[in-house]
């Protein structure tokens, strides 16, 4: 075997500076896109996302109306730029909670272990037999539509990912030098966990955190759609399909340009997600 | 395989099993006041409230109400469905066919164009037939199932009038004619997931030490594509599709509804709507079933297909 690779030569060589791969920038230029506008629709919508007009009643787009107007003569444009901030606050709450619960969680039963970790890794099993769907609707189904209840449903099912990422890492994490310099100099375990451990534990969770963005932003918009999220007459992506729905023949423009603009809201999570991943894999 | 290894599994769906008829059983008892009032709306008087309580047996402490809930679906019977009047079972029975046809349909046609794609993508990586097909599945990751299904269905449904805009057919044929856009819809989405994972998995295995030996050794390489790389694409798929067959049948809750297919999935969202609480139960105790049972199938071909999997 000649052609052996020595990790040592691999160690040696020389370490190329590493440019942020285009997914990321691309994916970051998009976020800022979106955030312009949801953080000043009034600067860049041309008209109000509820005032009704009745002279222009589902027409096309035109020079007036770029994205055209829906049955009520409201201007699709102004409602899918005033959505965003809707939108964007679904991507935050459905994945934020989750991730605070998930994480904490993982670092509590990867560090203690035993019988903390069994119990919550038998609750864990039980939630992924449920179809997330499924699980989420049936939860809002009890507790009434409406966003704030979606974010429990979501919150209440989104954690076990987190939990089982965080929870690996920890407990990799708890066998390395430093942690175990920290209990010889005496440090109490939760300065050990909070300090030490979970800031080095928490990178997976973080690029996940991305990925899930994009998923938590279509299931935010999916529930919309059916009826479970969002209420009308809230402007709000999946809400507008569904309004839109019953126009599909003669009026698609009242459908189709929110739901590009979720395509492109869920484009950019997920290219950041992957940004992130590349960028923050450990280098070899 | 090992039957001890099949019957082990098969009783640990028991445990699992009734912890998911606890928190089913939970999750109506979770309602907000009490869930005859729920049931029957703001305008019924306390008296009916009182009395459908009773019927119900929605007095009682909740321990009893959960052992005659577990002793009566261990009897096969999920109570009645408050809007249709019929049985909950049967109403399942009737409208799970569907959604299982459904399914493997939306399986197979995502299968099939996920793995060429995938195989096409990892023997060409890093050149722009690679790049294209990530990037257009990509996009296709973030493509809203019920945006798909309504541009599929006004544009090749409704506009061009290629393909029924609704119902499930008549026979065999019928159901693969009317639910082709459906499944069309689902798999779109399913192949999303499989490619990159697919094209991942392929290239470990194009790139590993056994098949540069079997390349050394003057195997031909039509031989390695079907001998080790196919193999493993077709142990990855089948993990692949078994994880996530929770996505697959939220996707065919959202298909269904927007395609009007009387399957399980509209019957959850219209019992949703009609506060059908006792339906609700039991689609949620199906669909936990139906993902379990597929776990425990998917595990057990893996250990089949790969030698090395563990039967821990």
């Amino acid at each position: 075997m000649t052609t052996m690779h020595s990790p040592a030569l691999e160690v040696a060589a020389r370490p190329r500076r590493r440019w942020p791969k285009p997914t990321l920038l691309i994916g970051l230029a998009l976020l800022l896109l979106l955030l312009v506008a949801a953080l000043f629709p009034r600067a860049l919508a041309p008209f109000s996302p509820t005032d009704f007009d009745y002279e222009a009643l589902l027409k096309g787009p035109s020079a007036k109306h770029p994205f055209g107007t829906d049955n009520f003569g409201r201007d699709v444009l102004s409602r899918v730029i005033y959505a965003t901030r809707v939108d964007l606050q679904i991507a935050v709450f459905t994945t934020l909670f989750p991730f605070i619960f998930g994480t904490l969680l993982g670092a509590l039963t990867g560090y203690l272990g035993r019988w903390s970790d069994a119990l919550v890794g038998r609750v864990a099993d039980l939630v992924v037999v449920f179809p997330f769907l499924v699980l989420v609707i049936a939860i809002v189904a009890v507790l009434g539509p409406g966003l704030t209840n979606m974010y429990i449903a979501v919150s209440a099912v989104g954690w076990v990912s987190y939990w089982r990422l965080t929870r690996g890492e920890v407990m990799n994490q708890k066998k390395a030098e430093y942690a175990q310099a920290g209990r010889v100099l005496g440090y109490s375990p939760s300065r050990i966990l909070l300090r030490h451990l979970l800031p080095n534990a928490v990178t997976p969770a973080i690029v996940y955190l991305m990925t899930d963005m994009s998923l938590g932003i279509l299931l935010g918009a999916s529930l919309g759609y059916l009826g479970l999220g969002a209420q009308p007459p809230t402007a709000e992506w999946g809400v507008m399909v569904a309004d839109g729905k019953n126009f599909m023949a003669t009026a698609w423009w009242i459908s189709t340009f929110p739901g590009l603009a979720l395509t492109l809201a869920g484009v950019t999570f997920s290219l950041i997600g992957d940004g992130l991943a590349d960028a923050l894999r450990p280098r070899t | 395989m090992h039957a001890s290894y099949v019957i082990r599994r098969l009783l640990q769906i028991i445990p699992t099993f009734l912890a998911v008829m606890l928190v089913v059983f939970l999750l109506v008892r979770l309602l907000p006041g009490d869930p005859a009032s729920a049931i029957l709306g703001d305008r019924a008087t306390a008296e009916i409230v009182e009395r459908t309580n009773r019927e119900l047996g929605l007095d009682r402490p909740l321990p009893i109400q959960f052992g005659v809930f577990v002793r009566n679906l261990l009897q096969g019977d999920l109570g009645d469905s408050i809007s249709l009047k019929i049985p909950v079972l049967r109403l399942i029975g009737e409208r799970l066919p569907t959604t299982l046809f459904l399914t493997a349909y939306a399986a197979v046609l995502g299968v099939l164009m996920a793995v060429p794609l995938a195989v096409l993508a990892a023997v060409r990586r890093n050149t722009w037939v690679d790049a294209v097909i990530r990037a257009v599945f990509q996009v296709g990751l973030s493509l809203p199932v019920f945006y798909v299904a309504l541009q599929l269905l006004s544009l090749l449904g409704a506009r061009l009038g290629w393909f029924p805009i609704g119902g499930y057919g008549e026979g065999f044929g019928g159901h693969l004619y009317h639910l082709f856009l459906p499944a069309l819809t689902l798999g779109l989405n399913l192949a999303a997931i499989l490619v990159r994972t697919l094209r991942n998995s392929i290239i470990e295995v194009l790139t590993a030490e056994y098949v540069d030996f079997a390349r050394a050794k003057g195997l031909r390489s039509r031989v390695i594509m079907t001998r080790h790389v196919l193999r493993n694409a077709l142990i990855a798929t089948v993990t692949l599709l078994g994880l996530n067959i929770g996505a697959l049948i939220g996707g065919a809750v959202i298909t269904e509804t927007v395609f009007a297919i009387p399957g399980v999935g509209r019957l959850m969202v219209d019992a949703i709507f009609g506060r059908d609480y006792p339906v609700i139960q039991g689609l949620t105790l199906t669909f936990a079933l139906i993902v379990s049972l597929v776990f425990l199938i998917t595990d057990l071909i893996h250990a089949r297909l790969d030698p090395r999997a563990e039967l821990s």
